[in-house]
């Protein structure tokens, strides 16, 4: 018994050790991003980040250069901020109507579009990426929020998380309200999307973040440095010829830290959000 | 925005003068046509036209102001050496991410499970955070944790055991294993969390049955555990397999536009370099028609393995 005990003891160490090594090698690139942000930034990409640093050096100046002159990167910004937030009003509205009406009402080719976004949810982006990119081109859309957003629209993914959290509302309320004399749009938005709230959230936060760190397609329909959404505007700075290294460092840790921001307040949303596809079935 | 008019006008017309109009928009016949509309068109307009036009300009050359139908010329040029390096490149890629966010996140979802860890939240969302970072970030970080010097991180660790500092960028398997790192520690912690959802849905009796039946911790984990998560693993493969083929940006944040020997290319990099860059839009798409493929196939196998044929519901 004692030995079988301490056996057991023996592991339960061993075990929340290698995790806590295995926590810090997770975490290490992002500390080695902040500590890193207030080291010289022409040394860090002469020579790499190093184990070891002399701690005296450490000051704010790539802080300080950023929120004085950097104003291009502020355009990234507030480009990022628009098209992440126009993305996530524009989609939820989109979705949410469709993954209601789908848990909700019985209408003739219900089933016949959910099979539809199923299917969808199946056409990786990359193959309609070059069709999408002529299109913009026709439209005259290239370089403009339009562009990147348009096809953010289409979000199979939340239509399906939508109708599986709809299923699960009362649908007694939906009756209620038509006694009381709502009509059916009422119901939907003024009833049946409050309860929906928390599958608001996590979509909000999965759009939200798929919008704020995209790349490929903002890449592709972005012309001007002015329009460039932050990933394209950093990936910019990232040559080996570049002398904004100041605003590539630091610019990238305030492109993370208020995600791991909203992450330590909402992570249950994150995680929901994050995980949706395991919610099928 | 469609359907806030119609709904503003049935309330307005309702308070007023019930028309028919209002009456036949606010049927429960008709309401959630309207509910999906808007999705439907803005799914026909940027999906489903593009998918066809796609697979239309993978039979055409097409330039600007100039298109013409070329049959199967474009899939002809395909099988060509640059393509099967990116083809390579791409599912040895996969296989060694497949690999690793797999067993990884499966022998860790059942510890953080097991009554043996302390903290299991703390540690859960401290290997969740990567997820949070762009690539582009994440990428820029491990270039420098990377870097040619003998002072970047790498290489001082290397160094520890003789070993002269290595041209990460520049090697072919030092280049995989820099995409190959970045991807794994990105989403080591999203796919742990399907795992642990995965964990929840074994009943307890069937380990109180195991313990009355005095099996082993290792006898456990391989009668119940395991086969409890076959589906997830199933689910958890499969989309891995798919970002996999997908992979673009892990390529993209070490090498842009070009890699030493094209070490760093990828399928959809070559969509990219060919489609975009070359401008050369009908090859690009017919890229595109061969990667389609390949990822239906690897759905349809999943769709297989989970019985989804076999149930008639939804």
């Amino acid at each position: 018994m004692n030995k079988q005990e301490s056996k057991n003891k023996g592991l339960k160490v061993l075990i929340n050790v290698s995790f806590i090594i295995v926590s810090f090698i997770a975490l290490f690139p992002i500390l080695s991003l902040l500590l890193s942000s207030l080291r010289p930034s022409s040394e860090l990409m002469r020579n790499g980040i190093s184990l070891t640093f002399d701690p005296s050096t450490l000051n704010f100046d790539n802080y300080t250069y950023i929120f004085t002159q950097a104003y291009q990167y502020w355009a990234w910004y507030g480009n990022s901020i628009t098209i992440s937030a126009l993305t996530i009003v524009l989609s939820l509205f989109f979705s949410s109507m469709v993954g209601y009406a789908l848990a909700c009402y019985d209408f003739k080719g219900r089933n016949f579009f959910f099979v539809l976004v199923l299917f969808i949810l199946m056409i990786p982006f990359e193959i309609l990426m070059l069709p999408l990119y002529k299109m913009m081109i026709s439209f005259q859309l290239i370089n403009t929020y339009a562009a990147v957003l348009l096809p953010a629209i289409v979000a199979p993914i939340a239509v399906f998380f939508f109708r599986q959290y709809a299923l699960g509302l009362p649908k007694e309320l939906m009756d209620a309200a038509r006694i009381d004399g709502s009509n059916e749009y009422g119901i939907f938005f003024k009833i049946m999307l409050p309860l929906m709230l928390p599958s608001l959230a996590a979509m909000a936060i999965l759009q939200g973040l798929g919008s704020w760190n995209n790349f490929l397609w903002p890449l592709i329909v972005l012309r001007s440095n002015d329009m460039f959404t932050l990933p394209i505007g950093l990936a910019t700075l990232l040559t080996p010829y570049g002398n904004n290294y100041d605003v590539l460092i630091a610019g990238s840790v305030m492109t993370i830290v208020p995600i791991i921001i909203l992450f330590i307040f909402f992570q249950k949303y994150f995680v929901s959000g994050l995980t949706v596809g395991g919610v099928k079935g | 925005m469609l359907s806030t008019d119609k709904s503003t006008s049935v309330q307005l017309s309702q308070t007023k003068q019930p028309n028919k109009v209002a009456k036949f928009l606010n049927s429960k016949k008709v309401v959630p046509y309207v509910f999906v509309s808007p999705f439907l068109l803005s799914f026909l307009i940027f999906t489903l036209y593009p998918a066809i036009k796609g697979i239309i300009m993978s039979f055409q050359s097409v330039l600007p102001g100039q298109v013409e139908f070329i049959g199967i010329r474009n899939y002809e040029r395909i099988f060509n050496p640059t393509f099967y390096k990116a083809l390579g490149n791409t599912t040895v890629y996969v296989v060694l991410t497949v690999t690793i966010l797999t067993i990884l996140p499966i022998l860790f979802s059942i510890l953080l499970d097991s009554k043996l860890v302390k903290g299991k939240t703390v540690y859960r969302a401290a290997l969740f955070m990567p997820a949070l970072a762009s690539t582009i970030v994440a990428g820029m970080v491990f270039r420098l944790l990377f870097g040619e010097t003998d002072t970047a991180a790498a290489n001082q660790i290397v160094g520890w055991f003789g070993v002269d500092p290595i041209q990460w960028k520049y090697n072919a398997w030092s280049g995989m294993f820099l995409m190959v790192i970045l991807a794994s520690w990105k989403w080591m912690g999203v796919n742990i969390l399907y795992f642990l959802a995965g964990l929840q849905n074994i009943p307890n009796e069937l380990y109180e049955a195991a313990d009355i039946d005095g099996a082993s911790r290792i006898q456990k984990l391989w009668y119940v555990t395991l086969p409890f998560l076959k589906p997830v693993t199933i689910f958890v493969v499969t989309i891995s397999i798919i970002n996999g083929f997908r992979m673009f940006e892990e390529s993209f944040v070490f090498w842009s536009a070009g890699s030493p020997g094209n070490i760093g290319l990828t399928v959809v990099g070559y969509i990219y370099q060919q489609g975009i860059q070359q401008n050369d839009m009908g090859f690009g798409a017919a890229i595109g028609v061969i990667l389609m493929i390949i990822i239906f196939v690897i759905s349809l196998i999943q769709l297989f393995l989970t019985g989804a044929f076999k149930r008639g519901d939804e």
